[in-house]
């Protein structure tokens, strides 16, 4: 159970004292598997490790700050492209955690870059985004007609000389989940951090980290979502986390993702059934870095349809998806 | 487990044949049982039924690619190779790393790089079995710090003409099985000489860059120092991803290392070329 491995060795980096080349390799490979490499990479800064796996690790480091300085970069490039619009630019995720310098950026991974700005505000958002240099992914009118239609972001767009991709979100969950934060009321809340730069509040920081983590999507990365909210969670006011959570209608998902943390990262906590199958889930993972667990990873699957639209909606989409020749992977 | 040059990795597949296929080929390569690996590589069923029945290999591990095609398992050595060529393009960052081949003689190096079909890892062969020692075929690892070339010496990698031409020369005990129909026709991998394994650590200061094209009439081309930075950019796959220090590093290269391009009609008309241009270089 090298998934296992990993959370404790995030957990308690002197725990790889003992582990053999076997054990270093299950671990090393679940790391890359969860992309949480980085992330382990810092967390073993200055704790003695075979001389094999040294240049791993500072390989690991270096790919992490290179990824963050793109990343800065890129929202620097965003901000230029929007800056006469007048909007608030809300990074989110990796680039917003390397922006604000939180313990949940170190090492991270990071993908595209998420932002989050008004939802009247889209159209003249896309438009200037599209006069900067970025381009639609794939033109499918029935996807983008999709998106639109009912989720939380515009497609994902690729600026066509740097090739990284925008994802531009006008809250912070699908509009046919059943949660319905108040985005409205994030953007006011956010805090600079740059120029023109800002983030979520730490509270609705640890929100949405929840909300994505457990209220959208099929769990795949959860170990490094997870370890996302167990960082932002040191920084947030519990209180004020409590209101912001009821706020956004979100209470039950924060709560569980604390519960979570605690009992993957930290000191421990009671976990309920549904809890402990969230966390079966989390650490179906072994030592080659496959996914173990079958069942319950397509169990899963199957849920992050459910939780984005009714049956109904869900058997039409599925339907015109298996026309156009798509496969669950 | 399995370590070329640098790079140790440790390969797992869902069948015993394309590891057992590795086992012969690499026996003389450093035995490193109980080694931490740099890479995993996987060699899985592309989906439960393909275990079984007409088994497919889908090639994953560390690093892979999403849309990368199913090979049939008789391409399993194939597969293999092109596993740990994935996790190197994919992963790799301590040494700047060059789609090229490369031979070393007195200490100095000679790379190549080109197209695949190009006719380099040929090239690489014949020298390696002709006075020069085989450095590598397909990757060259280019040290940022020191400008120095490290051998990257791998099977290498015969396609369709070539594989008679250096079948003959080296004799079947060290050549793999013939693959028949691959992606890329037919392949055969030859294992490299003693001395090439045996050395694979040892590194040397590139002399000479060529870009070699098969096929054509005999002639020698100059190439200036911008054309052949860019195609050495087009010919990494770590160029961008290392930043600053790459830009530096292959800056260097660029200016000391003397690059000509040479097409030829066969193996034999290019050995005697770059002995010609070899002998010329400073």
């Amino acid at each position: 159970m090298s998934a296992a491995r990993l959370v404790r060795a995030l957990r308690e980096p002197g725990s790889v004292a003992g582990l053999d080349a076997a054990g270093w390799n299950g671990l090393i490979a679940a790391a890359r598997a969860e992309r949480l490499i980085g992330t382990l990479a810092w967390r073993l800064e200055g704790v003695e490790v075979p001389d094999a796996v040294r240049p791993i690790l500072e390989d690991a480091r270096r790919e992490a700050a290179t990824e963050a300085r793109q990343a800065l970069w890129e929202a620097d490039r965003a901000v230029v492209a929007l800056r006469h619009l007048g909007v608030r630019v809300v990074l989110l995720k990796g680039t917003a955690y390397v922006a604000a310098g939180l313990k949940a950026g170190q090492g991270r991974f990071i993908g595209d870059l998420d932002i989050l700005v008004p939802r009247d505000a889209m159209p003249v958002v896309e438009r200037a985004l599209i006069d900067a240099g970025w381009e639609w992914v794939k033109e499918d009118a029935y996807d983008d007609a999709y998106y639109r239609q009912w989720m939380h972001e515009l497609p994902p767009m690729i600026h066509v000389e740097r090739d990284r991709m925008i994802d531009v979100h006008h809250t912070i969950l699908p509009l046919t989940a059943r949660p319905r934060p108040d985005a409205a009321a994030m953007l006011a809340a956010a805090v600079p951090v740059a120029d023109g730069l800002w983030v979520l509040s730490p509270e609705d920081r640890v929100v949405h980290a929840a909300a994505h983590m457990l209220a959208d999507g099929d769990v795949q990365g959860g170990l490094r979502n997870l370890w996302d909210i167990y960082c932002l969670l040191k920084e947030a006011d519990p209180a004020r986390l409590a209101a912001r959570a009821r706020l956004h209608g979100l209470e039950r998902h924060v709560a569980q993702a604390e519960r979570l943390a605690a009992a993957v990262y930290g000191k421990g906590a009671r976990l309920g059934l549904w809890d402990r199958i969230v966390r079966a889930r989390l650490l179906a993972r072994d030592g080659w870095g496959r996914e173990t667990r079958k069942a319950l990873v397509f169990a899963f699957y199957l849920r992050s349809h459910l939780l984005r639209m009714p049956p109904l909606m869900l058997a039409r989409h599925l339907w015109t998806k298996w026309r156009k020749g798509h496969r669950p992977g | 487990m399995l370590r070329i040059g640098p790079a140790t990795f440790r390969i797992g597949s869902a069948w015993g044949r394309p590891i057992d296929a590795l086992a012969r080929l690499y026996a003389d390569y450093p035995d490193v049982r109980g080694a931490i690996a740099d890479f995993t590589v996987r060699l899985q069923p592309a989906s439960a039924l393909r275990r079984w029945v007409r088994p497919h290999i889908f090639i994953t591990g560390d690093h892979g690619l999403a849309d990368a095609a199913p090979m049939s398992l008789a391409h399993g050595l194939l597969a293999a190779e092109m596993g740990m060529n994935l996790q190197m393009a994919l992963g790799w960052r301590r040494h700047l790393l060059l789609h090229a081949s490369s031979v070393e003689k007195d200490g100095r190096v000679l790379v190549m790089t080109g197209e695949s079909g190009s006719g380099k890892s040929t090239l690489a062969a014949l020298l390696g079995e002709r006075g020069w020692r085989l450095m590598g075929d397909e990757f060259a690892l280019l040290d940022m710090a020191s400008g120095a070339i490290l051998p990257f010496p791998r099977l290498v990698s015969l396609k369709n003409r070539a594989i008679d031409v250096v079948a003959g020369e080296v004799g079947a005990a060290r050549m793999g099985p013939l693959l028949r129909a691959t992606a890329k026709g037919d392949i055969r991998h030859m294992v490299p000489r003693g001395d090439a394994v045996a050395r694979m650590d040892e590194g040397g200061m590139p002399a000479l860059l060529l870009f070699p094209r098969f096929g054509h009439e005999a002639a020698v081309r100059d190439v200036g120092q911008g054309e052949v930075f860019m195609r050495l950019t087009q010919a990494s796959t770590n160029y961008v991803a290392l930043g600053e220090p790459a830009f530096a590093a292959l800056t260097r290269f660029v200016r000391e290392v003397p690059a000509r391009a040479i097409d030829f009609p066969s193996g034999d008309a290019a050995i005697a070329m770059v002995e010609r241009l070899w002998s010329e270089t400073p």
